[in-house]
């Protein structure tokens, strides 16, 4: 049956040859026109021939379906998943596209024929401040390094990042993603596995990663729709808790989407401080979510977080902290477009609310404190490739004792506030650019600051998560 | 389990956890009589699914006629239902790359990954068009395994049916002659409307139209139009003004009859041609459900004629 097909596409390969392997006789266009549809002819009869292939070789299959041992067993999905190609032995086209099938047969070998999807994303950005954001702090909130600042002021390099990915076998994906910063310095960003075909809707995945407890922290910067991390983000999670450790999720068979999850984490960095055996951190979230409408979804999450942290720099290394920090994170986001049809207008709603206790010693002294802090955003697409967004982010600690005045932990009366607007313009999907405008109020001066960035992304087509 | 205690007193509960947990097990990874779940990532599919499925599936689709299938956002939902399903039935030919790959990573269910029996890409039932011969994204959104809406041509639905029903035969052996009765029936059917259509639709043949974005070609090929222009100056990117002036140049230069466009591509491009060159704007339901009368496969065909030769007629009235 395959021979038949495959002459088919020989002769119009063979004549395709005879077209592009003679470039200097000079052909004139009424015998090219005449090869042309020489060659529209035979693609025509071998479509027909394709057709009747496949007729014939369904009245095959069918004359061999009593003969033929099913392929499912009565129901365990885990014999299914460990024969990963049940049907091959029919001569079927399965898994990729036909296309692609008959295009590999004629491929050379070539070493770099598994290389992973690769992927890289620039950004720059131009800042302008009234204030210098470098000496930034957010009273009542003693920082990790990386919060405190808001921005970089003029031109500077955002972080580019390079992300590789593939599946690593039958039972496994992996993903390395890398991220330069302007200096140079390379961080590895995300490492992970992650398994792809454990039974009942778990997944495990082990490496560098960021936390599924928030919303924000789960997506790349680059994926944020504005610029910076909100206030709460800054304050609590050094801007995005990314750990090493485990992941285990279990999506519960449900109609509505439900998903459960736990983390364990050495404790590297902020809030944490890496724990005997092994576990620094630890956190549980679920989240859920569904369609209201053809029009409208959303997705709802709660988290919690534990450390006990022992000796944890703080404020530029100015401060230690020694104790326990609980956090809790609630998460919900909406989304709109007319007929779920997001090619013209859509809108998102995005807000997350996030509240810690904190129990320990402040630089040697008795310190129980709670804050809390929450952002709340919106983003309207008014027509394709334009979009603009609003956003009020906002932390707030507790009064400390008197001892504790004067440190970073201090509110000074103050409550950190911040308000943003943002411009967008997509050149598509893979080009952005942004221009955000923020009244920052973190710190009692205020700080106005306008920044204009580009982000794009080139290679492989990342998908985007809701 | 691991934070109970582990001793003789509690086990009749640790017993009775076992149980439950292996009724967890049993009762949702395989429910052993339930009807084939079927996940269908657009409506053209899902519709060919009940076609051939019938009473013995559920059927699921994770877009309405009224989404452009290239936007479809990887919401929850479609986390939860690929987590469910027992075959994922999309077109493939990377039409659905920007959020496929999400959700199933998230669902990660083992039944649906690619290459085993439960997925299935209708592109690779038939012979794609327009494969690129360079791969640049200077050239717009192009799919590098080649045209991907293949839906427009409805004779692509019998290879397609095919398969499926060979998928669902084997997903589903019990119900195997059931499935192959109906594919039969289909066929017939198909056939028929198929020899109806390209009666009806003879006058239409070399007829020059211009289109929003190359949605077409399928159709084109099946009933001989000649696409003169796209709106789109590259697959996925709006016109500019500028463009559209080139556009209108064009089709002064090679009148078109028509501009076609998918209900749910922007309207205003093939307005404002209509305005300064006074073709007609005819609005093709892109798939099942893509308006009020095309809520089936042959309703769709039916209707997709039906309005084109109306647009044929309309623009010999203004000439």
């Amino acid at each position: 049956m395959l021979p038949l097909r495959q002459r088919g596409s020989a002769v119009i390969a063979a004549v395709c040859s005879m077209m592009t392997a003679q470039p200097l006789f000079a052909m004139s266009e009424a015998e090219f026109s005449q090869l042309k549809q020489a060659v529209e002819q035979l693609k025509k009869k071998q479509d027909e021939d394709t057709r009747r292939i496949n007729e014939l070789e369904w009245q095959l299959k069918q004359a061999e379906a009593g003969a033929k041992q099913p392929v499912r067993s009565a129901g365990n999905g885990l014999e299914k998943s460990a024969s990963v190609d049940p049907f091959a032995p029919t001569g079927f086209a399965g898994g990729t596209s036909a296309a692609q099938g008959s295009r590999s047969a004629h491929a050379p070998q070539a070493g770099n024929s598994f290389n992973p999807a690769m992927g890289v994303t620039l950004m720059g950005t131009l800042g302008n401040f009234s204030r210098n954001p470098e000496a930034a702090t957010v009273p009542g909130f003693a920082l990790a390094d990386e919060s405190g600042s808001a921005g970089t002021q003029g031109f500077s390099l955002g972080e580019s990042e390079i992300s590789l990915s593939a599946n690593i076998d039958h039972r496994l994906y992996g993903q390395l993603t890398m991220s330069l910063d302007g200096g140079g310095a390379a961080e590895v960003e995300e490492a992970f596995i992650q398994t792809t075909s454990l039974p009942m809707g778990l997944t495990a995945k082990g490496g560098r990663f960021f936390s599924g407890i928030g919303y924000l922290n789960e997506q790349h910067l680059h994926a944020w729709d504005f610029l910076d991390a909100p206030l709460p983000y800054r304050a609590m999670l050094n801007g995005q808790l990314g750990d090493d450790g485990v992941q285990i999720r279990w999506t519960v068979p449900t109609s509505t989407f439900l998903q459960i999850g736990v983390e364990g984490f050495r404790g590297e960095g902020f809030p944490a401080t890496p724990g005997h055996n092994g576990l620094g951190a630890a956190s549980l979230f679920v989240k859920t979510g569904g369609d209201i409408d053809a029009s409208n979804s959303w997705l709802g999450s709660l988290a919690y977080y534990h450390t006990d942290a022992d000796a944890l720099s703080v404020s530029n290394g100015a401060d230690l902290f020694s104790g326990a920090t609980d956090m809790g994170i609630a998460g919900m986001v909406w989304k709109w477009a007319p007929d779920g049809n997001g090619a013209e207008r859509q809108f998102k709603w995005q807000s997350e609310f996030l509240l810690r206790r904190q129990d320990g010693l402040f630089n040697g002294l008795d310190y129980r404190g709670n804050q809390y802090g929450y952002y709340g955003q919106a983003l309207y697409q008014f027509m394709p490739q334009w979009s603009v967004g609003v956003r009020y982010d906002q932390v707030a600690a507790g009064d400390v004792s008197s001892p504790l005045a004067g440190t970073a932990l201090d509110t000074q009366g103050h409550t950190p506030h911040r308000s943003s607007a943002i411009l967008m313009y997509d050149t598509s999907e893979f080009g952005r650019f942004r221009l955000q405008y923020n009244q920052d109020d973190a710190s009692p001066s205020s700080n106005r600051e306008i920044l204009l960035n580009y982000t794009v992304s080139f290679g492989a087509h990342g998908a985007h998560a809701y | 389990m691991a934070l109970m205690p582990i001793n003789g007193g509690k086990r009749v509960r640790i017993r009775s956890i076992v149980l439950l947990v292996a009724g967890l097990l049993f009762g949702f990874v395989a429910p052993v009589q339930a009807r084939v779940s079927v996940f269908a990532c657009e409506p053209e599919w899902g519709a060919l699914a009940l076609l051939i499925g019938g009473d013995e599936v559920d059927i699921y689709v994770a877009a309405t006629g009224k989404q452009d299938p290239h936007l479809i956002q990887a919401r929850p939902s479609l986390i939860a239902q690929a987590r469910r399903a027992d075959l994922l039935f999309c077109t493939g030919a990377e039409l659905e790359v920007g959020w496929l790959p999400v959700v199933m990573r998230q669902a990660a269910n083992p039944n649906i990954q690619p290459g085993t029996l439960g997925y299935l890409e209708a592109a690779a039932a038939v012979q794609l068009r327009e494969i690129p011969n360079r791969l640049d994204r200077a050239d717009g959104d192009v799919h590098a395994a080649g045209n991907p809406h293949i839906q427009t041509d409805p004779r692509t639905f019998l290879p397609v049916a095919e398969q499926l029903t060979e998928r669902l035969m084997r997903l589903d052996p019990s119900h195997a002659e059931y499935y192959q009765a109906r594919y039969g029936q289909f066929v017939v059917q198909w056939q028929a409307a198929l020899d109806r259509w390209q009666g009806q639709a003879a006058p239409l043949r070399g007829l020059p139209v211009a289109v929003h974005h190359n949605t077409w070609i399928y159709l084109f090929d099946w009933l001989g139009l000649r696409m003169v222009v796209t709106l789109e100056p590259k697959p996925g990117v709006p016109p500019s003004s500028g463009y559209l002036s080139e556009v209108l140049a064009k089709v002064k230069a090679t009148p078109v009859r028509m501009t076609l466009r998918a209900a749910y591509e922007d309207e205003r491009p093939a307005k404002w041609l209509e305005q300064h060159a006074g073709v007609p704007v005819i609005e093709l339901p892109a798939t099942v459900g893509g308006n009020q009368r095309a809520q089936d496969l042959f309703a769709l065909f039916d209707d997709t004629v039906e309005r084109l030769l109306k647009g044929a007629g309309a623009g010999d009235g203004a000439r």
